[in-house]
């Protein structure tokens, strides 16, 4: 079919071409008028459909399939031999829908409480989807890059135009901090490019490289995507990245930018560099371990509730590298896919998580313009609703069993019990330490006595916010409680990658 | 010497003719209808346009005895510099008209200049390139000080003028050095002098060769020969500025791949390594002073000397693929420069010279319009993807990777992400604060409509840089 053929070029440009379409439209500060109207139901259409036609994805999408699916090859830049090439299998296709999942409800809950320029912040969000879904299909090296950086450009505007007091700051961290780890990998990608004549990721994977070559191409692979997961210690970015962000913008830093470290460490560092990476697993697994606990023990400490999610989020995507990595210290094949399955349904999970967690206080904070925790408690007494849904995502959060948040880590740690025992350890040991900061966070903020008039005064949430919400709680109840459409749809390529980062390029 | 010689150097001799028409003709325009010279002007530069198209080389041709050549890269280059000289003069229009400054001796001198320019990229000999280097400088002296009254001006073109002229001496007693061991003027005489005996690579040569190397630097805008440069940026009328910082630079390479690719290729070794340090000179004092800078002219000054660092170290490596991607990022970055100043020159208007970085606050609430063709254009210079800033410094980098030479390409990333952050304060001005000046733009449409077309152009550039790519490679593989 026609359509089929150029589904993920569609899914790329049709966002990127709506928010085109809304910058021509242009702003209008009165909320109410119709061109702000139009605008919206514009942004809402389009990303919606996208949405929709990532549902056409999944469908056609073959889980028995090995390699890529869905591709379209142009070539683009003859004179480097950098070709436009697209596809994508079951590491990448999960993503590709959460980043579709996830664009709409950003939408819808920014639909009237983004007062100045609505049109550039609507066009920002749909840009960056497109650049987003771009970086999960691009399966060359160049074009990878491309939309790699492009995608910092939307985020830039979005935490420096609607963000909050310090957000000039925080914007020209999150933006130097990830453009100095990118253009390493840059650096990588041409040295890599003059060993094979071509960006073509299948080349970089087929090249032979020396022990020293491989160990270089993943440092500096790694300092791109340790920024972006982010890594203890160069995470110290996101905090005030998200603390500062407006709603909107936190909830996709979290659900999916974050996801890109990770999804870079899948897709390229390991059958990359496969002995470069196992080089440095030992380290990896420590610096996951330093993350999950110790970051742990930061997020206890956190006044602000963004900041103590966005310090859960560093220690939950400790989950994600730890499953990655833990690999080689796994002997039989099994144990090895599932703490990369676990991984990647870690990723999905925290997507649906965080971004849920994010939206929560978001709905707190257009109440009452606070994120410190200590402004609040016994909301449960006066948004009854609201409080039920928070509820649910914390204990998510914490890892629940029925929950999203279980499935992950619960893989990720039986992986790496078979590893060695106190790596298991102090995995398992977070999860206490994730139940208290989440649920003690909750317990301060939705129980208790009415803490002052403020929160007397609170409404529930309204339709808008409860539809947002409630989709997501769904969602994080079906993968929790049946994963396996989603697991089958990445087993096949995790067998496939592990088979293939087995094999020595030396 | 025969009919033929004259044919190929038809441009000029066409731009000669015209300036000539253009001066006299300006003699009978009062200060009214003094558009009537610009016009005059545009016309000009169409039939050099034509002219240029008409005789375009299909190949290289060498005539009047040696000193004069013709080939693609003499092509690209003044149909490049033709373009931005009409650029600049559009973009001055209304800038000279408000503040009263609209003398045709403007127009006059930028096509005298633009002469020199074209003799520069068609300079076989030693002799021919001077002579189009004084030309053009003579002229930029003269435009840097078109607003006698104006101190900061005059100031700076007295400076400019006294630091030129020494370089101009430098330069010339290289060449004379040259002259002596070599015994030829010529480019493709004093390379096959030197490959057939190779003793004459010693230590005169070398002499002669670093006061070459300093006249480069000097006309480039390289360190530690820059120091002209953020003082001529700021204390010039901004049309000037932007005329200084686009078509000239194209002469500057001309006269850089002329000079030490044609005549000296066989000194590579000695020169690759004046060349690279001044790049990397150039490429962090550049970068690091760029971010200290208040006024937004002299940051882009120093701006230019970073991207001259790229260029360099793109030519340092010696190789075909280096040479070609010397010419891309130059092509590009000209593209980039005349923009951003004709942004500059957008906001400021009748007794208001906007060049504080803090005259681009709140722009994005006067017009989302030009904020956006500003971030465009600041992120291509930045070298962010998808813009064609990205390409210019990838093919530098790649170049420079594949001559083995990593480490530099390491410190040319870092230094790019060092110089990110000037660029990215323009753009928070812009989008993150509050406006101070609440005046609408004014502008005339054909202005707003050129400009947003050359901002749009390092977009377009950027996704499409394979044609552009594909024929610098070609006129330099």
């Amino acid at each position: 079919m026609e359509f089929s053929q150029y589904i993920l070029s569609i899914l790329i440009w049709l966002p990127i071409a709506g928010g085109v379409l809304l910058l021509l439209i242009g702003d209008d500060n009165d909320v109410m008028s119709s061109r702000a109207g139009l605008m919206r139901i514009v942004a809402l259409a389009v990303s919606v459909l996208a949405f929709l036609i990532s549902i056409g994805l999944y469908a056609g999408f073959d889980n028995a399939a090995v390699g890529m699916q869905f591709t379209e090859k142009v070539s683009w830049v003859t004179a480097l031999n950098v070709f436009y090439v697209l596809g994508v299998d079951g590491i990448s296709a999960p993503l590709i829908i959460l980043t579709t999942f996830i664009t709409p409800l950003v939408i819808i809950a920014g639909w009237d409480n983004i007062k100045s320029r609505p049109a550039q912040y609507f066009a920002a969000f749909l840009i960056l989807e497109g650049l987003m879904v771009g970086v999960f299909c691009a399966l060359d090296a160049l074009l990878f890059y491309v939309f790699w950086e492009a995608m910092l450009i939307p985020m830039f505007l979005i935490i420096g135009v609607w963000g909050g007091e310090r957000r000039v700051y925080a914007t020209l961290k999150f933006f130097l901090y990830t453009f100095l780890g990118s253009v390493l990998m840059l650096v990588a990608f041409i040295y890599l490019y003059g060993q094979t004549g071509g960006f073509d990721l299948f080349g970089f994977m087929a090249a032979p490289l020396s022990l020293t070559a491989q160990k270089l191409v993943f440092v500096a692979f790694l300092i791109a995507f340790a920024v972006k997961v982010p890594m203890w210690p160069v995470h110290t970015w996101l905090p005030d990245a998200h603390v500062e962000a407006p709603t909107g913008g936190s909830v996709i830093l979290a659900a999916i930018m974050l996801k890109m470290g990770g999804y870079g460490f899948i897709r390229l560092s390991l059958p990359i560099v496969p002995d470069g990476s196992e080089y440095f697993a030992g380290m990896m697994i420590a610096l996951s371990l330093i993350a999950v606990v110790y970051i742990g023990f930061v997020a206890l400490m956190q006044k602000d509730m963004k900041k103590l999610i966005a310090y859960s989020s560093i220690a939950h995507m400790g989950f994600v590298t730890l499953g990655v990595f833990i690999l080689w210290s796994v002997s039989g094949d099994a144990g090895a896919g599932l703490g990369m399955v676990g991984a990647m349904v870690q990723m999905i999970s925290h997507g649906l998580i965080s971004g849920a967690m994010f939206l929560c206080v978001g709905v707190l904070y257009d109440r009452m313009h606070s994120r410190q925790i200590a402004d609040y408690g016994g909301v449960a007494n006066t948004m009854p609703i609201f409080a039920a849904f928070m509820v649910l995502f914390a204990m998510a959060n914490a890892g629940l069993p029925g929950t999203s948040g279980f499935v992950g880590e619960f893989m990720v740690i039986i992986a790496s019990f078979k590893a060695n025992f106190w790596y298991a350890f102090l995995a398992a040991g977070t999860l206490i330490l994730g139940a208290a900061y989440t649920l003690w966070m909750v317990k301060r903020v939705v129980y208790g006595e009415v803490a002052n008039d403020n929160v007397a005064a609170l409404k529930d949430i309204n339709g808008r916010e409860f539809l947002v919400l409630a989709i997501l709680a769904i969602s994080v109840l079906i993968v929790g409680l049946w994963p396996a459409p989603l697991v089958d749809m990445m087993n096949v390529t995790i067998e496939q990658l592990i088979e293939q980062v087995g094999q020595t390029k030396l | 010497m025969n009919l033929m010689d004259y044919l190929i150097a038809a441009p000029e001799i066409a731009l000669l003719g015209l300036i000539c028409v253009v001066l006299v003709a300006d003699l009978f325009v009062d200060n009214e209808n003094r558009v009537r010279t610009f016009w005059l002007s545009i016309v000009s530069l169409a039939v050099l346009l034509a002219v240029l198209n008409a005789t375009a080389p299909d190949a290289r041709s060498v005539v009047f005895s040696g000193s004069y050549v013709s080939d693609p890269l003499s092509q690209i280059l003044k149909v490049g510099a033709v373009i931005f000289v009409a650029i600049s003069f559009l973009y001055a229009r209304d800038y000279l008209r408000a503040n009263e400054i609209h003398r045709g001796e403007f127009y006059t001198l930028g096509l005298i200049g633009l002469l020199g320019m074209m003799v520069m990229m068609s300079a076989n000999s030693m002799l021919t390139m001077y002579l189009g280097l004084e030309t053009l400088a003579l002229s930029l002296y003269a435009l840097v000080a078109i607003d006698r009254d104006n101190v900061t001006s005059a100031e700076s073109a007295m400076k400019y003028f006294i630091l030129g002229a020494i370089a101009s001496g430098c330069l010339l007693y290289g060449i004379s050095w040259v002259y002596g061991v070599t015994g030829s003027l010529q480019f493709h005489e004093i390379s096959a002098a030197v490959s057939a005996d190779p003793s004459l690579n010693s230590l005169p040569l070398w002499f002669g060769l670093a006061f070459l190397i300093v006249g480069i630097g000097f006309k480039f805008g390289a360190v530690p020969f820059h120091m002209w440069l953020p003082d001529v940026y700021q204390g010039a009328r901004t049309p000037i500025t932007l005329y200084i910082a686009t078509a000239p630079k194209l002469a500057a390479l001309a006269l850089t791949l002329r000079i030490l690719v044609d005549g000296l290729g066989a000194l590579h070794e000695t020169w690759s390594a004046m060349i690279m340090v001044i790049a990397v000179l150039s490429l962090l004092a550049g970068n690091f002073i760029a971010i200290a800078q208040t006024n937004i002219k002299r940051m882009l000054g120093y701006s230019t000397i970073a991207h001259v660092g790229f260029i360099l170290l793109a030519i340092f490596v010696g190789t075909e693929q280096g040479n070609a991607a010397a010419l891309f990022y130059t092509l590009t970055y000209v593209v980039a420069a005349a923009g951003a100043f004709g942004i500059i020159i957008l906001l400021s208007r009748r007794g208001y010279e906007a060049e504080n970085l803090t005259d681009f606050k709140g722009l994005n609430a006067r017009s989302p319009w030009f904020a956006m063709m500003m971030m465009f254009l600041m992120f291509s210079m930045a070298g962010v993807p998808p813009f064609v800033g990205f390409f210019a410094k990838l093919n530098a980098i790649s170049a420079v990777v594949d001559s083995g030479y990593t480490a530099i390409a390491v410190l040319m990333v870092l230094a790019s992400v060092v110089g990110a952050y000037y660029y990215l304060r323009v753009i928070w001005y812009m989008y993150f604060e509050e406006a101070e000046d609440k005046a609408v733009l004014q502008a005339s449409t054909d202005t707003k409509m050129v400009l947003s077309l050359n901002s749009l152009a390092v977009l377009a550039l950027g996704i499409v840089p394979g044609w552009l790519l594909a024929m610098c490679i070609q006129i330099l593989g």
